[in-house]
């Protein structure tokens, strides 16, 4: 049904974003809950950095990670020293690529789910025996998962769309970088490509609206636990 | 079982309380800003004193001098909020086992099924917060704060977002709890109804300090409190003893300190301590002695104070024996009358409220 062309491309755009999504997601909460919760000097420039991504040129940003995350960037020198990763043209850098894009919409449905929980039920938690943590992992996850969810569909449609800090970073190698929306403009760009990229079109289409429907009814579900 | 001494300020409010309270049900009985709530919320560990010590069950929950500081989940303390802060995502049940479950099995001294009874929740145990009426839904929440097994009771205002018939079905269920479960409770409220049905001690606050501290009953005959204690909302509250019956006229006697009050027939056994409330709309004054007259509560006394109240009220306080009655009677009445301290009169008693029918822990 699909070429091989296409699997190729969707593969890589399903992997590509999944490792976006899961890798962000830890780190992500982590900043919704500090902007949130606490309050320390230099929050306002926190915030902002976050959320730089969201109104900058993606080519911008492609390049901000190429100058520090490319084999001789301050930080990407590090890694190929240290741990022997190499993330310029490869498809790891491409999720890098697309979590940083994504990362402010994540944070930021978190954060409104986080800042929707109501303290007092934290409070009553505490005075029943449970610490911090536990308190956080029973009683304020489970009510911030619709936002959570919210936001990591959303972040996951973000990647599957992300274009160019992508191609500005890791380039457009077939079966390495090149995800669904890189093979699309490829196909443009070539003489008789049309066909073809109407139906990478029509995947992109059907992908994006399937995680929207998983989205809502996932969402529906979680609503109606909550509703009794 | 409890002993604090603590000091606290908020802004320009300084909360400043030492008090030591027993088994049984105390109440913190004040306005709203006299520092009830921000009280409690230091006893549980959610709010910190800037000095002091708070000693629970002889364990110390907080002593800033040897900076101890337990934070609220090590301080074992059960707590019922205004609101019920029930988890929406939890079914009633696993509402109920939240705490429980946290500790020691051994510890577990109270069991489910009682609380279930008590309470009157097993049939809503399958269902989700969201579904459950007020009144419902408190009662989970005390449910579940006695299911931590806790050392004490904290209730603040646990009644004051309700209405009066969902107030009115509480109030049963929370008045049997002290005992039936042998935990004490600190109870704020700032509804005089709540206090005589549940007290046995009472903390009067006031500007963040507990002015006094005392049985409900001794407090309340203070004339000099009653700014405190409200003025319409204390008329008389007297210990009495049920005394005995007669039931071809329904009525019961009830001994106490003055003299001996009829009421209507009540369903309690001869010897039973009960908290007798008087409002002092109900009680005329007679300057001789009244002659045939259908008022059955007739009781010498004497005229300590006269206060003039608005809208040409004055409220007399008696002397009737060793207990202390109020009176309202009009301005005109006091002047025609010639009424004055140290007067002799006759005390008529028109209607007598039984506030709680047993008085634990108290000799009538």
């Amino acid at each position: 049904m699909l070429t091989d062309l296409e699997t190729e491309a969707l593969r890589l755009s399903l992997l590509v974003s999944g490792w976006a999504v899961a890798g962000s997601l830890p780190l992500g909460l982590a900043c919704a809950w500090l902007l949130a919760r606490r309050d320390f000097p230099g929050k306002m420039l926190f915030d902002g950095l976050i959320h730089l991504p969201l109104v900058l040129p993606p080519v911008v940003v492609g390049y901000g990670l190429l100058v520090t995350l490319g084999r001789r960037g301050p930080v990407g020198a590090l890694l190929y020293d240290w741990f022997g990763v190499t993330l310029v043209f490869t498809w790891k850098g491409a999720a890098v690529a697309s979590a940083v894009i994504a990362f402010p919409l994540l944070v930021r449905a978190i954060r409104l789910s986080l800042e929707g929980v109501d303290r007092g039920l934290e409070q009553a938690a505490r005075t029943l025996g449970c610490g911090p943590v536990r308190t956080f992992v029973t009683v304020t996850l489970p009510l911030m998962a619709p936002g959570i969810l919210g936001g990591t569909i959303l972040a996951f449609a973000r990647s599957l769309s992300e274009f160019g800090a992508t191609i500005t970073f890791v380039s457009n190698i077939p079966g390495e970088t090149r995800t669904l929306p890189i093979a699309l403009y490829s196909l443009t760009q070539v003489p008789g490509g049309d066909a073809a990229a109407a139906r990478l079109c029509a995947i992109s289409v059907a992908l994006a609206f399937a995680a929207m429907l998983a989205s809502e009814l996932l969402a529906r579900r979680l609503q109606a636990r909550l509703k009794g | 079982m409890l002993e604090l001494s603590i000091r606290r300020r908020q802004g320009d409010f300084q909360v400043a309380v030492d008090l030591a309270a027993g088994p049984g049900v105390t109440a913190l009985f004040g306005r709203s800003g006299s520092g009830k709530s921000s009280l409690i919320a230091m006893v549980a560990g959610l709010a910190r004193p800037d000095q002091g010590r708070i000693v629970v069950a002889g364990r110390v929950l907080f002593d800033a001098q040897a900076r101890i500081d337990l934070p609220p989940e090590a301080r074992r303390l059960g707590v019922v909020f205004q609101d019920p802060r029930l988890f929406p995502h939890l079914s009633v049940r696993a509402n109920l086992e939240f705490g429980r479950k946290r500790v020691p099995a051994a510890e577990r001294t109270i069991a489910v099924d009682a609380v279930v009874e008590v309470l009157g929740i097993a049939h809503l145990l399958d269902r989700r917060p969201a579904l459950l009426s007020g009144g419902e839904k408190q009662r989970v929440a005390i449910g579940r704060a006695l299911l931590a097994c806790p050392r004490i009771l904290l209730m603040d205002e646990p009644l004051a977002a309700l209405d009066a018939p969902r107030k009115a079905e509480l109030l049963p269920f929370i008045a049997t709890l002290a005992r039936r479960f042998a935990i004490p409770i600190l109870y704020v409220s700032h509804a005089m109804d709540e206090v005589l049905r549940l007290a046995d001690t009472l903390v009067l606050m006031d500007d963040g300090r507990a002015v006094a501290v005392g049985p409900v009953e001794d407090l309340l005959a203070r004339p000099h409190l009653r700014p405190l204690t409200g003025r319409y909302d204390a008329g008389a509250v007297l210990d009495c003893t049920v005394s005995g019956h007669d039931d071809s006229h329904g009525v019961s006697r009830l001994a106490f300190a003055g003299g001996t009050l009829i009421a209507g027939r009540i369903a309690l056994p001869v010897g039973t301590a009960v908290r007798v409330r008087i409002h002092a709309r109900d009680v005329a004054l007679a300057v001789d002695p009244p002659g045939r007259i259908s008022v059955r509560n007739v009781l010498p006394g004497v005229i300590r104070s006269l206060e003039t109240g608005e809208g040409h009220v004055v409220d007399v306080m008696v002397e009737c024996g060793g207990a202390l009655l109020w009176a309202q009677i009009t301005a005109l009445a006091q002047a025609q009358l010639g009424l004055k301290p140290g007067m002799r009169v006759h005390a008529l008693v028109k209607a007598v409220t039984i506030a709680r029918s047993d008085v634990a822990g108290r000799e009538g």
